[in-house]
């Protein structure tokens, strides 16, 4: 008897609770409205700095390009059109540039965009007044005076080609000064979204900027960007319908064909395999030049990113327009007979071993990794895989540059000088590899001081074939992400910069 | 009372030691929180900026003083990733968390225990000896094994259960439960298994003493014998076991936040390790030491509630 009666409490309990749970099946409000003003994105981890100043990771942009502009905004063909400032002035020496700023424009406390928030701005950047600069972006400026209320005079020290592209939210937001201390907890700008708030490591949500000065736009009315890491759960949010949009694993696509639409975007990242100039036996050019023909790119692509990438010859990707210079993704053949002689004439008949670093925060590191120690193999290169940790990464490797080979992908910026800049040899902090050619230093001071754009296409050009030739890395490929879109939306654009414009998606009709 | 006032000491002096051993492993870990934070985009004289408003230039032992200065008047500093209060963001987790081990133990309890009764009560039969093999099984397998086996098998047959998220309980209870079910069982396994047999061991082990023989010799009835006498004096040393059992809830929310990407303090505390960032660190490892001592504390309290012959005294 009372064996059955322990049973049976027992039994009642736990039914109890399965009833108990599965009695209110209502989830939350599903989508099934025509007409969808708000959504939620899916963002792979959370922003640095909510400050667009102190910012830097391009995830962080990403979100935040929505919220703030430059004088000049990007655009999908990675050209930019002016955007706070409505109209602009170059002298014919270069050094002074004049900017009319756009009537309308104001920021997401109401006050209008004057021509000392502007000032403000870029001194902050600059760090003008405090002696603490954020960026040397903006090095060359001399002075930037306001003769007015909407009108901006930067004076440069000397005529910098590139200038216009930095003037993008991605480098210089425009914030107001009255926001100074709160603009990394409540963030103001001007873009078509106002921030409303942020929880981190959960999500970050933006409402529509009703008084944006592009009429009619935004379509939607709020957008939640939450923060979840693992892909997985991000797919089972997409199909749940918790999440509107995300970026998916490229072998899940044809899983996901039928009930979303899928958009292809070019990341104009340059994903490489470098290795330490300032190391033996990296310092020598026919080692590196062996390492490039023994790498088979397309392998690597196939096993990285199942095929969903762009083969590369040298740091700059298709997605850049016109200063790509076509045709160096093919300069290195995979060829082991030319590798082994390469390496032979620079004294190592047997090859030689070295480590291979790379960091555990993205799988396509080590994945890479693997197929890259094997095709070093055939050639004689022993490579050993040594995973670290990320924040061990960007210390050991990326700051202290004690490494002898590694794999990172670098992301994409709308300035060409940027991306190339990375490699000018007194460039200590950001050139990886630590190249340094004096030929390639002349050209990029050339393409600065050059006025003229197809002249600066043509240095550019000359500058990705140094880096072709000298071997920096091996350029293996720009990788793409798949998106997976709600099929109720449309209007998604895609940047060569990690920008996702909210701004122009909007409910199918 | 002396026995509350060396309980406090000790609490103290507990949180100072493992406050030393956070600080001191974070000296061995290679990595700068600007430069993890902001990545391989950042400029260096960003960085140094940043390193300076952010007070992170100052020498290491420096920086901790001041962070401990801070703890005696009630703050425990900024984070570095996120420039607000540590109290903020553990506050804001803290009802995950806390509903997560709760849910937890709730289950831990009401299957453990009734079926350490069950098995207990038919010692050596097959079902007792079935369940002691499930045991070991649910002992061996890792947890997040198990969380991983739950999402594939029911969270992505059932639609209530959720696979990954949190719903506040604000929100939807329904969601909420939904979203809390699958981690808190996956969280519950092993401890049922260890506590099971717990109670089992101490209820075969008050079945056979003497004043239970006394109880059926006076003609009570079966379910008197085990749930007036026996349950009440084997739950001694099940309680003991409830203490440390609570304490490994704690550690396995960390775990399994992880897997069902639950917003809770667990995943704060292994994002703010790679991110090298010490305050929030310190401050969720310190609430977890200040928790689990007071949990051992209100056990040896309940002690003496289940059994007035235990005194408090060391």
């Amino acid at each position: 008897m009372a064996k059955r009666s322990i049973i049976f409490i027992c039994l009642l309990i736990m039914s109890l609770v399965v009833s108990a749970c599965s009695g209110k099946e209502e989830k939350k409000p599903s989508k099934t409205q025509e007409d969808i003003r708000e959504i939620s994105v899916r963002i792979n981890s959370d922003p640095d700095f909510l400050d667009p100043h102190k910012a830097k990771a391009s995830l962080t942009f990403r979100v935040m390009l929505n919220v703030f502009e430059g004088l000049f905004n990007p655009l999908p063909d990675g050209s930019i059109e002016p955007a706070i400032a409505e109209t602009y002035e170059v002298s014919d020496d270069g050094l002074v540039y004049t900017f009319k700023i756009r009537n309308g424009v104001q920021f997401h406390n109401g006050n209008a965009v004057a021509a000392n928030d502007v000032k403000y701005s870029f001194e902050r950047i600059m760090g003008t007044k405090t002696g603490e600069p954020l960026s040397s972006d903006f090095n060359v400026i001399q002075a930037i005076e306001t003769p007015d209320d909407k009108t901006v005079v930067m004076k440069l020290k000397q005529p910098d080609s590139s200038f216009l592209y930095r003037l993008t939210a991605n480098q210089s937001a425009i914030i107001p000064e009255s926001n100074d201390a709160d603009q990394n907890t409540k963030p103001i700008g001007t873009g078509p979204f106002q921030f409303v708030e942020y929880n981190p490591e959960n999500n970050l949500i933006i409402e529509k900027n009703k008084d944006y000065w592009k009429k009619g736009k935004p379509y939607l009315d709020k957008v939640k960007f939450v923060f979840q890491t693992d892909n997985q759960s991000a797919l089972l949010s997409l199909q749940g319908g918790q999440v509107d949009i995300t970026d998916v694993p490229a072998h899940k696509i044809s899983e996901l064909e039928k009930d979303f639409s899928i958009i292809k975007q070019d990341n104009n990242s340059v994903f490489l395999l470098g290795f330490n100039h300032d190391k033996k036996p990296f310092s020598d050019v026919r080692v590196r030049q062996a390492i490039n023909y023994a790498i088979n790119k397309d392998e690597i692509i196939e096993a990285t990113f199942s095929g969903l990438a762009t083969k590369l010859g040298s740091n700059m990707s298709p997605a850049m327009g016109s200063f790509y210079k076509e045709g160096l993704d093919n300069h290195y053949k995979p060829d082991v007979d030319k590798a082994k002689k390469l390496l032979a004439e620079a004294g190592y008949p047997d090859g030689f071993s070295t480590t291979l670093t790379v960091s555990s925060h993205n799988e396509i590191y080590s994945n890479a990794a693997q197929v890259a120690v094997e095709q070093l193999k055939k050639v004689g290169i022993t490579a050993e895989i040594k995973v670290i940790e990320w924040a061990k990464w960007l210390e050991d490797v990326y700051g202290k540059k004690d490494y002898d080979m590694t794999l990172i992908d670098f992301t994409g910026k709308l300035d060409p000088f940027k991306v190339l800049g990375r490699y000018v040899s007194d460039n200590k902090g950001s050139n990886l590899v630590n190249f340094n050619n004096p030929e390639y230093d002349k050209l990029m001071a050339d393409v600065i001081a050059e006025k003229d754009e197809a002249k600066q296409i043509d240095l550019y050009k000359q500058a990705q074939e140094i880096l072709t030739e000298e071997a920096a890395a091996v350029f293996i490929a720009d990788f793409q992400t798949p998106w997976a879109l709600n099929p109720k939306l449309e209007g998604f654009k895609t940047y060569p910069i990690f920008y996702m414009d909210m701004s122009e998606i909007r409910p199918k009709k | 009372m002396t026995y509350i006032i060396r309980r406090f000491i000790l609490l103290f002096v507990t949180l100072i030691f493992i406050s030393v051993i956070t600080f001191l492993v974070f000296q061995i870990l290679p990595g700068d929180p600007v430069r993890t934070i902001l990545g391989p985009e950042a400029e260096e004289v960003q960085v140094e900026t940043l390193r300076r408003q952010m007070g992170l230039d100052k020498p290491a032992h420096v920086q901790y003083l001041n962070l401990v200065q801070g703890f005696f008047q009630g703050d425990m500093g900024d984070s570095i990733r996120f420039s607000r209060p540590v109290t903020s963001l553990i506050m804001e987790r803290l009802p995950i968390t806390i509903s997560l081990a709760m849910f937890s133990l709730i289950i831990v309890i009401f299957v453990a225990i009734p079926l350490g009764i069950f098995t207990a009560r038919r010692e050596n039969k097959w079902s007792d000896f079935l369940l002691s093999s499930f045991t070991q099984l649910g002992m061996a397998i890792p947890t997040f094994f198990v969380g991983m086996m739950l999402i594939l098998f029911i969270g992505m047959t059932f639609s209530f259960f959720s696979t990954g998220g949190y719903v506040p309980w604000s929100e939807s209870v329904a969601g909420a439960i939904g979203s809390l079910a699958l981690p808190a069982l996956t969280i519950a396994l092993p401890q049922i298994a260890i506590s099971f047999r717990y109670a089992r061991n101490a209820i075969l082990e008050q079945s056979k003493l003497d004043y239970v023989r006394t109880a059926r010799g006076k003609g009570l009835t079966e379910a008197v014998v085990v749930y007036k006498h026996v349950l009440k004096n084997s739950m001694i040393p099940v309680l003991t076991v409830f203490g440390l059992i609570l304490a490994e809830v704690i550690a396995g929310t960390i775990v399994v936040e992880q897997v069902f990407s639950l917003p809770g303090i667990g995943r704060l505390l292994i994002t703010a390790v790679s991110y090298r960032d010490f305050p929030v660190v310190q401050g969720i490892v310190l609430y977890i030491a200040f928790v689990v001592v007071l949990i051992n504390f209100i056990v040896d309290i309940l002690y003496t509630v289940l059994d007035p012959r235990i005194r408090l005294k060391e």
